[in-house]
């Protein structure tokens, strides 16, 4: 094992540099999610045209230099649609992820760290819903709840609490018995700051990299939902929404469902590279 | 007749970056049939690559050159996979450290004896019921037939590493390796391979030994070989090595071992580094172990009237009903003020889990454990938490017992919680028992992986020191270490404790380093005091039988 000078914080953004000198797969994809990013938070940045208003004059033009990725069957420019699509297929993979790490962590800690009576009742809640598959279980939420963007959040969110709940349940049961709590107790702290300081941050540890696994899951099972009419509706220009159209083209105008796959695939990715980043410099094995 | 090992400059280096990374160089090695050979050195000093290179397995990445490499009268530099494969086994034969790992769990006994006699062929493989109940024999494993049928974890220590040694003997190699055959075991299981493998010496095998204990390498090589930092630094025959060593180094590594004549000692050389200064070497060559000159350790303040913990008929059992076993059984001690008391036995011996009741990390199902006269184990750890910086831990393995995310900073300033010191004060306290146990300033950042063992350890004794404690508990600090590294931490622990005057609760299964630092002695076994009293009255007139049989033991220097 090489030791590595180690780098402070003050020295903080040559690190930076210094790393993505080294890592150029991790830079490009910090480089594509900021530009996500963006295109979630202010769409009008980056692309000119309105996602919406249909032009039938310009309809399946192929890309080039006025419509980058050409026109759909509409006349609508794909380029800006993607954009602005970025907004909805990353809220919604986001607010689910976010929803089913949360609960799911909190089910698992306190499930690891009570053993006994409450474990058991949350594991067995958990081997119900995961004994539906995830898709099929949203489905029956959204049947209860009715389409719209937040229940669709909602019932993917809920669909994948369990993955998160066991990892976590698993690592705190591991983590309760190392040596380092069983020497931090010497110390005399309270529970509290036990739970807080050494058994929380690394039984959360695998949750990044499952977020990742679970964005890409949430973004092509909202797309598929979307598909089935139970997400946002038409005309709002969603990834899985815009896949699922460019389908019915794709012999005569290509463009109109790849450009959104595309994104699909590379946020996925990037997401993914980036998961893997923060879990290895989280687990102390810092790189570069 | 042509030795079975000759090799000439042998040097192997793992090339990085354009760096050539030598980790062995200039090394001359000639091993004749029936010679009994060890390497002796440190972690790091090239004697396991060494003997790896001897069966064509040093790993990817390797570069080895050399103007001899003869085995058997074969040039091995000639060597395909297909020729190394063909000699494992058949002409040399390697025994690793760990049984455990080097044996596959999978599998029963009587099927790896049959992987190591066959001939290596995946379809002509054939029981071999009868040559395996000799093989086993011949280890001495008692019962052998029944232990064929059984999977290495149904095995113990012992038996584990008698079996490993069956299957490297098992096609009659011309030559054994043993990689630190003993270093995973007990006293009384290391006696019996040390006995096994002296036992295969006296029938006129092959023995090459690698190991890092002087005092296993007397009690089976004709020859050693020092090595240090990929150098032979010594060699000769091993009587002439161990009483008249002419290297400095040698000679550090023979005053590292600790025994009853090290006692009140430095065992590490003198000065804030381990470096081998003017004073040793100028002691003449031919002065024998004893007379060497030594460092004295400063002297302990030992207050008998004071009894900083008593323990009182504890007992503990863990399971419930017929699977149940009593860990603890009525053990009563007490520990003075500034007093050293060791707390010997093997493992199962329950010394652990007095050191966790001590601790207040397990309840007694009976007894107490007082601190200061006070009560303690009663208490609710509420009431605990307020004392706990009193009692620090020590253990086994640092690093677990660090916060992988945590810098050196924030592991020792962790330990002035409970003691309610923060901000600039805590950060002058880290750096003062930094400083006490040798480590800069500049590992105030470092992460646990960033450190080598020894710096981990240290940085454990100076966690615990951190906030003045009357007790600290040491549960086999040592056991993961080098002999010169173990030489510096205890010499570290006993400077730091003398210093401070705190009471040490020292858990180890190695008689030596117990007879060295400490001041009374508690045996140990099946959960009951065996012997108990002054540690050099108890090691010179040992009453019962089993504190007899652990220091008989004991490989000493011969």
């Amino acid at each position: 094992m090489s030791v590595s000078p180690t780098v402070s914080r003050a020295s903080g953004i040559r690190h930076l540099l210094l790393m993505a000198f080294r890592r150029p797969g991790l830079l490009a994809a910090v480089a594509f999610l900021l530009a996500v990013a963006i295109g979630t938070a202010w769409p009008q940045f980056l692309s000119a045209y309105d996602p919406i208003a249909a032009d039938p004059l310009q309809a399946q033009l192929p890309p080039g230099a006025a419509h980058w990725f050409g026109t759909d069957q509409l006349g609508r420019d794909v380029f800006s649609r993607v954009v602005h699509g970025a907004r909805y297929s990353i809220l919604i993979g986001v607010s689910a992820v976010v929803i089913a790490a949360v609960v799911g962590s909190i089910l698992g800690l306190f499930a690891g760290l009570a053993r006994g009576v409450i474990d058991e009742a949350i594991t067995r809640f958990l081997d119900v819903v995961s004994a539906f598959p995830d898709l099929l279980l949203a489905l029956v939420l959204i049947s209860f709840t009715g389409p719209g963007t937040v229940n669709l959040i909602f019932a993917l969110g809920v669909a994948s609490i369990p993955r998160f709940a066991r990892v976590v349940r698993a690592q705190t049961f591991v983590i309760a018995e190392s040596g380092y709590v069983e020497q931090a107790k010497t110390f005399g702290l309270t529970k509290a700051v036990l739970v807080l300081r050494h058994i929380l941050p690394h039984a959360m540890a695998q949750v990044p990299i499952l977020a990742t696994i679970g964005l890409g899951t949430a973004i092509i099972g909202a797309a598929g939902l979307s598909f089935l009419g139970m997400g946002p509706q038409p005309p709002i220009p969603e990834w899985g929404a815009m896949l699922a159209e460019g389908r019915n083209y794709l012999r005569v105008a290509w463009w109109i469902g790849v450009w959104p796959g595309v994104a699909i695939t590379l946020t996925v990715i990037s997401v993914s590279v980036l998961g893997r980043h923060w879990q290895a410099s989280f687990e102390g094995r810092r790189q570069g | 007749m042509t030795p079975l090992i000759h090799i000439r400059n042998l040097a192997i280096g793992f090339p990085k970056a354009g760096e050539p990374n030598t980790v062995v160089r200039g090394l001359d090695l000639t091993i004749h049939r029936g010679e009994s050979v060890a390497l002796v050195g440190e972690s790091g000093s090239g004697k396991s690559v060494t003997a790896r290179s001897l069966v064509g397995l040093t790993g990817t990445g390797a570069k080895l050159t050399a103007d001899v490499f003869d085995i058997d009268g074969e040039n091995a530099l000639d060597f395909h996979e297909r020729s190394w494969r063909q000699l494992r086994g058949n002409k040399i034969g390697f025994v690793l450290q760990d049984a455990l790992v080097s044996l596959d769990p999978l599998r029963r006994i009587s099927q790896q004896l049959s992987d190591a006699l066959g001939d290596g062929s995946f379809f002509r493989r054939q029981d071999r019921h009868g040559e395996s109940l000799t093989l086993l024999n011949s280890v001495g494993i008692p019962d052998p037939a029944r232990r064929l049928t059984q999977y290495p974890h149904q095995l113990s220590g012992g038996l584990r590493q008698r079996a490993l040694i069956a299957t490297a003997i098992a096609r009659g190699p011309a030559l054994v390796i043993a990689d630190e055959p003993t270093t995973a075991l007990d006293a009384t299981v290391q006696k019996q391979i040390l006995d096994l493998l002296a036992e295969r010496r006296r029938a006129g095998n092959t023995l090459l030994l690698i190991s890092h204990d002087l005092a296993i390498v007397s009690r089976l090589a004709d020859r050693v070989l020092v090595m240090r930092n990929g150098q032979v630094v010594e060699q000769g025959p091993t009587a002439e090595i161990l009483s008249a060593p002419s290297h400095p180094y040698t000679r550090q590594l023979l005053d590292a071992i600790p025994s009853a004549s090290s006692r009140g000692y430095r065992l590490s050389p003198a000065g804030h580094e381990a470096r081998i200064t003017a004073a040793t070497t100028q002691v003449p060559a031919t002065a024998k172990s004893a007379e060497r000159r030594r460092l004295l350790l400063p002297p302990k303040s030992i207050d008998p009237q004071r009894k900083v913990l008593t323990v009182d008929h504890l007992f503990k059992r863990y399971g419930s009903g017929a699977a149940s076993s009593l860990v603890v059984n009525d053990v009563s001690f007490k520990l003075a003020a500034g007093e050293s008391l060791g707390i010997v036995g093997e493992s199962g011996s329950g010394k652990t889990t007095v050191a966790r009741i001590v601790l207040g990390l397990v309840a007694p199902d009976a007894g107490r454990v007082l601190i200061d006269g006070r009560p303690w184990s009663q208490l609710t750890e509420a009431q605990r938490r307020t004392h706990r910086a009193g009692i620090q831990l020590i253990a086994q393995d640092a690093l677990s017992s660090f916060d992988p995310r945590y810098t050196v900073e924030r592991i020792v300033g962790e330990s002035l919680d409970s003691v309610a010191i923060f901000g600039a004060e805590r950060k002058r306290r880290v750096l003062e028992v930094l400083d006490a146990v040798r480590l800069g300033p500049a590992f105030l950042t470092r992460h646990p992986r960033e450190l080598s063992g020894g710096q981990r350890q240290r940085i454990a004794i100076a966690r615990a020191f951190a906030p003045r404690p009357k007790l600290l508990v040491a549960d086999e600090p040592v056991s993961a270490l080098d002999v010169s590294i173990q030489a510096q931490v205890l010499d570290l622990l006993a400077e730091l404790q003398a210093a401070s005057g705190t009471s040490l609760l020292f858990i180890s299964h190695d008689l030596g380093v117990v007879h060295h630092l400490t001041d009374r002695v508690v045996v140990m076994k099946e959960g009951r005091i065996v012997e108990t009293g002054n540690v050099s009255a108890v090691f010179a007139a040992p009453r019962h039988s089993y504190t007899q049989a652990l220091l008989e033991a004991i490989p000493t220097l011969a």
